[in-house]
């Protein structure tokens, strides 16, 4: 800790000169932030959060600190939060603006220079503005703000040897109009200048720590500060030239339910093509067959071999078939690796286009009904690469109440991309009917079980209110950046957990307690699904990798209706053992068990109605027609349950009202 | 009128937006009371899209019903 009273936690050496990098959310930071620091970059957790600061040398006794982007700096949220604590803590902060947003990034930078920190502004993205028919007079907007103005492009490495020389010439500059006074009046003598001004604004968590009561002038502050933002971008900006026809249509058509939804469907066709059959198909099949089975797992076990006697248990642990050095090694790089890069790939181009917030526009009112807002499609898409790996994005979610249905319906009904491939192979061969079966029964659950969640959890989730940048290509160097970084951090938080689950399911297994699950759930499976009891042990295969229980059933002679329940269980059976790490890693310890167990005994329970309803059908009635009504209903049930909750609220909040 | 009830292309005013935490947002947004608006995109039971020069803004339908408009 710090000697004063900021919870910055890095470690710092603390006569180190901080300097802070601080913007709006796709200003380009993170491509400066590389550019200033080099490779010398640490990442640390911050503390209380689940948020990772990079930091890097910039010289002997200078640090450049990065922070999250945020649109002002408060307590409204974790990034708020950490980016108000790191820059409050600064010497010398580096403001990132995007010159296409100047009216919404200067109400950071003008909230930065009211705190009284030096600063040195760089105007981000200069080429595109000026693309797009902005002209923007730099000079003039550095003697309205009062510090140095550096244009900037950072992809190009535009301008940046002038912002690296320009670095110590920061200089606090002019506050907004009647800031001064306020501060003055406070005499505060434990706050400093930039506290005292969050005090003001109504920062509980700043006030505290001063041991004095939040200020009530956050409205009047903040609307000032925007008054004198619009009067800079007046005087500053100037538009030369019509704004685009073309990208506007385009914008409405993607945003339109008529023309948005095959728009999206269009998407997700490449998506699955990219990595549904390219990816998944011929590149593992380089990957994981040719280069770590062919040559990765021949050398490794024939290292071991010269230690440990091959079929000891040692042995079976290290080397197995679900060895720590070899099953999470060959997992994790061969298959899962080239499934996420091409993920994170997709991803990045859909955001950096300014495609992704128009589908969150467009699956708004879908997800509001499971208790979501459209910022959930994100993790959403992704669980169909990884759960694991989706289960980390959830982090971006609005409230920790959205997070909770959204990580408990991925594990439970997202089948992620390794699974994918088998079930859609085995319900290919049982014929159209079954495949629409399987997406009726699935999707009937995301959507009933969803609902019910968001009728029984207390409290109320966070609604839309995203900001929808304007259309654009993305550039391939800052999408393949992104791609590396998001990859990579996903391989560093995931790999621990796929060698502990390695380990767990390999030591129950040499000691026999694999076995001794499998036959304790027999009952279930063969008296309750009516499956043949070797199914369970492809349901147990299940949880050390998704794939190798759906895998498991091939093997077995299913008839179609088998098949059909197999799938379906093993689908909303518990995810994979890593993802269930990071599921009690995510959420607490009961939480995580409550999560578990309640998928084991959904996938039990609906598999079993699966399995029931089909004793239905006889010659007149087609097996499908009672188990699609069946899951129709539920979702109608799930629904009605949810309006009438929605009633009794009304209704009770009615009542108050009249009783004050 | 609430601004779930607002038309595409409609030029609207911000009379109010009583959460203080989501008129804090908008403000740095760009959007205060007084501030005037194009409604520029409405998805039907869906959210509403806002625009005030180069900035748009979406929000949620149950978001939009809180917020009072005029329309010009």
């Amino acid at each position: 800790m710090s000697k004063c009273c900021h919870s910055v936690d890095l470690d710092i050496p603390p006569e180190s000169k901080k300097i802070v990098l601080a913007g709006n959310p796709n200003s380009g930071k993170s491509v400066l932030f590389n550019a200033l620091t080099g490779m010398y970059v640490d990442v640390s957790n911050y503390p209380g959060t689940t948020l990772e600061i990079s930091y890097g040398k910039y010289s002997d006794d200078t640090v450049i600190i990065d922070t999250p982007g945020v649109y002002g700096i408060s307590s409204f949220n974790d990034e708020e939060r950490i980016a108000r604590d790191i820059i409050l803590d600064a010497d010398i902060v580096i403001n990132i603006v995007n010159a296409l947003h100047l009216e919404r990034d200067l109400f950071l930078t003008q909230q930065i220079i009211d705190t009284g920190l030096p600063v040195v502004v760089a105007l981000n993205m200069m080429d595109e503005a000026e693309r797009q028919g902005l002209k923007i007079d730099v000079e003039l907007l550095s003697s309205m703000l009062g510090v140095k103005v550096i244009p900037t492009v950072a992809v190009e490495k535009k301008g940046l040897e002038e912002l690296k020389n320009n670095i110590f010439n920061a200089t606090p500059g002019k506050p907004t109009p009647g800031i001064e006074e306020k501060i003055k009046e406070m005499e505060l003598q434990t706050a400093s200048r930039g506290e005292t001004l969050l005090i003001l604004e109504g920062d509980p968590i700043v006030a505290q720590r001063n041991q004095v009561p939040p200020g009530d002038m956050q409205e009047e502050i903040y609307l000032k500060r925007r008054q004198r933002v619009n009067a800079i971008v007046d005087k500053v900006v100037k538009f030369t030239k019509e704004k685009s026809d073309f990208k506007e249509r385009l914008s409405s058509l993607m945003i339109r339910p008529l023309t948005g939804i095959p728009i999206f469907l269009l998407a997700m066709w490449i998506m699955y093509e990219v990595i549904g059959v390219f990816i998944a198909q011929t590149v593992v099949e380089i990957t994981e067959e040719t280069i770590m089975q062919g040559y990765y797992e021949p050398f490794i076990t024939g290292l071991l071999s010269k230690w440990i006697t091959v079929d000891s248990a040692t042995w079976h642990i290290l080397a197995g078939e679900f060895g720590l050095f070899t099953m999470p090694v060959i997992y994790l790089l061969g298959l899962l690796m080239p499934l996420v890069v091409g993920f994170y790939l997709l991803l990045s181009i859909f955001e950096d286009s300014g495609y992704l917030p128009r589908v969150a526009v467009l699956a708004d009112r879908v997800l509001t009904n499971i208790g979501l807002n459209g910022r959930a499609v994100i993790p959403i898409i992704l669980g169909f690469g990884c759960v694991t790996m989706a289960t980390i994005v959830t982090r971006i979610l609005g409230s920790d109440r959205e997070r909770r249905i959204a990580i408990f319906l991925l594990g439970l009904t997202i089948p992620c991309s390794a699974q994918l491939g088998v079930i859609a192979g085995m319900l290919a061969g049982l014929g159209p009917q079954y495949v629409i079966l399987y997406v009726i029964i699935i999707f009937s659950i995301l959507a009933s079980v969803g609902t019910l969640l968001n009728a029984a959890l207390p409290g109320k989730s966070t609604d839309l209110f995203i900001d929808v940048p304007p259309l654009r290509l993305p550039r391939v160097d800052n999408v393949l950046k992104k791609t590396a970084t998001k990859s990579l951090h996903f391989l560093v938080e995931a790999a621990p957990l796929f060698a502990l689950g390695a380990l767990i399911i390999s030591v129950s297994q040499v000691t026999g307690f694999l076995v001794l699950i499998q036959d304790l759930i027999k009952p279930i499976t063969v008296g309750w699904l009516g499956l043949p009891k070797e199914a369970a042990t492809a349901l147990i295969m299940g949880i050390v990798r998704r794939d190798f229980g759906a895998a498991g059933l091939m093997s077995l002679p299913l008839n179609k209706i088998q098949t059909l329940v197999a799938l379906v269980t093993i689908t909303l059976f518990v995810p994979c053992i890593a993802s269930i790490m990071m599921l009690f890693k995510e959420r607490s310890n009961k939480e995580g068990l409550i999560m578990w167990l309640s998928s084991l005994v959904i996938a039990f329970l609906v598999g079993g109605i699966v399995s029931k309803l089909s004793k239905l059908a006889n010659e007149y009635l087609p097996i499908y027609y009672p188990i699609a009504a069946f899951f129709i209903a539920l979702i109608l049930f799930s629904w009605a349950i949810s309006y009438f909750k929605n009633k009794l609220d009304q209704y009770k909040e009615n009542l108050e009202g009249v009783g004050k | 009128m609430t601004l779930d009830k607002a038309k595409r292309g409609q030029i609207l005013k911000i009379l109010n937006i009583p959460d203080a935490k989501i008129k804090a947002q908008a403000i740095r947004f760009g959007i205060s009371e007084g501030e005037m608006v194009v409604c520029s995109e409405v998805i039907p039971l869906g959210p509403i899209i806002i625009r005030k020069n180069n900035q748009e803004i979406a929000l949620g339908r149950n978001l939009a019903k809180q917020i009072t408009v005029i329309s010009n």
